[in-house]
């Protein structure tokens, strides 16, 4: 869809940033030197995050919304890195100046979580006990302790309090999380194509990704590094599985069709259908990356969030514990997470009798719609984020 | 009525009708005009169903918490006696079932308050005697473009209240002009109200 949306540009305008882009960004990497208790039992003494900022912080500090990225995001939410880059941040559609996430009213930080594998302390870093990558030993991390990673992030940026936390899919869990972990510390919750935990459906599709990775003879147990090899034919199935999921049926269609890119059919494997080119395409550039180990990681933190659980299996029980004004946002044709789930997580809210919104977007994609700058979905952003940033004198 | 502050005057009679404080679900909410009253005076917390993305949004504007669903779905993310307050505003005869309808509202909330164009109005009865589709100012719209499928009188109205065994708690009656007070409108309200408001209660 954006690459439609860049093919209708001038090639001048292709080369540089729009007046609503960000720009050149640069990331940075923020130490957490005080230490991080996991869910597993684990401690971490102290461990690094990498971060972007766009936008200026206010005197009152009151401007700030943290961005949680998915399952494959990072700190890189929006503008460039350099003139070279063919692609901008992962949500720039939605973050920029005069955009919903407008970086002339809100300073925004997007993170590379824990656990992840561009430049934040994981799996592919090196585990000071060692002196070698942490590889398989990185702890499983969960939902929650990202959340508590992130609020350290927050007191070593100064930032008390959240004006919005905002989140897709995984993304939107975080935001959840830190609704219900630290309410006087967030404003607003917007939880975008999200689910209240993963259905049965769902984690299987995780553990078949799971077991592609795992059953990698270059997975090696996880210690891969050290061999020079990355289990790439694993990496590459999961993900192959993965972009199913995230589109639709009718988007599939419309994409791909089912016709023959020769015209005959050739009594072979090779790839003659343009699905098969696309996904062999997408898993091979997922491969060159991401890390295997974090895939992995993050797939378990997907399974393994259920805020409900601790609070009697209701999850309107743990929202009594949040304060914050909630945005519920899902889209029509999303089947990971479809609009049925964001009810639930609703009808939760109002059983709690907490303030929040519901918005169902017509849309064709399917769960990657929420990336997708589609005009009624940046209405309601932009109308609803309009009022948190005039809350926050901004 | 006069509200004087571009309330709709039956939104401003509902308003009367609701205590301080209390907790409400606005059916069909529109732009939120009557819950952002209602939070601005009277501290009433709740929440809309709206089902056009075009009002969804001008309530998010107005800071109202709007759910967009489609109340012919029903209620069934709203437990029993959840809210004190359901209301619905002249959209009961958009509905699929409007019966339907009402016993959700009183399922859900401790009264409902329901307000529908009057299609015993003088207005109406002259235009169909005239062999036309009435096209009034409760009315308006073209009978191919209209929204309303399921029309009905005072009297229809107070039927099925009856029938169903649904308390009506209060009732008043308007037309374009004035509300409730005018001694003809209650001798003949079948005929002389344009818009019918009810509060009802459900089976004691």
């Amino acid at each position: 869809m954006s690459d439609s949306a860049a093919a209708g540009e001038t090639p001048a305008a292709q080369a540089r940033p729009a007046a609503d882009c960000v720009g050149i960004v640069a990331p940075r990497k923020v130490a957490i030197d005080r230490p991080l208790t996991l869910a597993c039992g684990k401690i971490l003494p102290r461990h690094e995050l990498m971060v972007e900022t766009y936008g200026a912080l206010n005197a009152a500090r009151s401007n700030a919304i943290l961005v949680c990225h998915a399952l494959s995001g990072d700190h890189h939410a929006a503008g460039y890195h350099g003139e070279s880059d063919r692609k901008p941040g992962w949500w720039d559609s939605c973050i920029g100046p005069g955009k919903p996430i407008d970086t002339n009213r809100f300073h925004v930080v997007a993170l590379n979580n824990l656990g992840g594998c561009k430049g934040s302390t994981g799996p592919n870093t090196l585990n000071p006990d060692t002196g070698k990558p942490w590889g398989p030993d990185f702890p499983i991390v969960t939902v929650r302790d990202w959340v508590r990673s992130q609020a350290l992030l927050a007191d070593a940026l100064g930032i008390r309090q959240w004006a919005a936390v905002i989140g897709g899919s995984l993304g939107g869990f975080q935001v959840m999380q830190w609704a219900i972990d630290f309410p006087e510390r967030i404003r607003h919750a917007v939880v975008i194509a999200a689910a209240p935990k993963l259905s049965a459906q769902n984690i299987a599709f995780n553990e078949i990704a799971r077991q592609a990775i795992l059953s990698d003879p270059e997975f090696h147990g996880g210690h891969f590094y050290e061999k020079g090899v990355v289990p790439s034919r694993g990496l590459k199935l999961a993900r192959m599985l993965g972009h199913i999921t995230y589109l639709s049926d009718a988007a599939m269609r419309e994409k791909f069709g089912s016709v023959l890119r020769s015209g005959a059919m050739g009594f072979n494997y090779d790839v003659e259908f343009e699905v098969e080119s696309y996904l062999r395409y997408q898993g091979q550039s997922f491969v060159d990356r991401f890390d295997a180990n974090t895939y992995l990681l993050m797939t378990k933190a997907l399974d393994y969030f259920d805020p409900a659980r601790e609070f009697g299996d209701s999850l309107a029980a743990a929202f009594r514990r949040a304060t914050a004004k909630f945005l519920v946002v899902a889209f029509s044709s999303d089947w990971r997470f479809p609009p049925a789930r964001s009810r639930e997580i609703v009808r939760a809210l109002v059983e709690a009798g907490r303030d929040v919104s519901y918005a169902l977007i017509d849309s064709s994609l399917g769960h990657d719609d929420f990336l997708m700058p589609l005009p009624e979905y940046t209405r309601v952003l932009q109308t609803y984020l309009g009022r948190a940033a005039a809350e926050a004198g901004s | 009525m006069s509200s004087g502050n571009g309330l709709r005057p039956d939104l401003a009679l509902i308003t009367q009708w609701i205590e301080p404080g209390s907790r409400i679900l606005d059916l069909g909410c529109g732009d939120g005009a009557l819950l952002a009253h209602l939070a601005r005076t009277r501290k009433v917390r709740g929440y809309g169903l709206e089902i056009a993305p075009d009002n969804v949004a001008r309530c998010l504007g107005a800071g109202v918490n709007v759910i967009e669903a489609d109340v012919d779905d029903g209620l069934k993310d709203f437990g029993d006696a959840s809210f004190d307050y359901v209301v619905m505003s002249g959209a009961l005869q958009a509905m699929q079932r409007p019966d339907r309808v009402v016993a959700e509202i009183l399922r859900v909330g401790r009264t409902g308050i329901v307000t529908f164009p009057n299609f015993g109005h003088w207005r109406v009865r002259l235009a169909l005697a005239l062999g036309r589709m009435p096209a009034t100012p409760a009315l308006p719209d073209t009978w191919y473009a209209t929204a309303n499928i399921h029309l009905c009188t005072v009297a229809d109205f107070e039927d099925l209240c009856r029938d169903r065994g649904w308390c009506i708690a209060r009732r008043a009656l308007m037309n374009h002009r004035r509300s409730d007070s005018g001694g003809a409108l209650r001798l003949a309200p079948n005929l002389l109200a344009e818009v019918a408001l009810y509060m009802l209660q459900g089976r004691a």
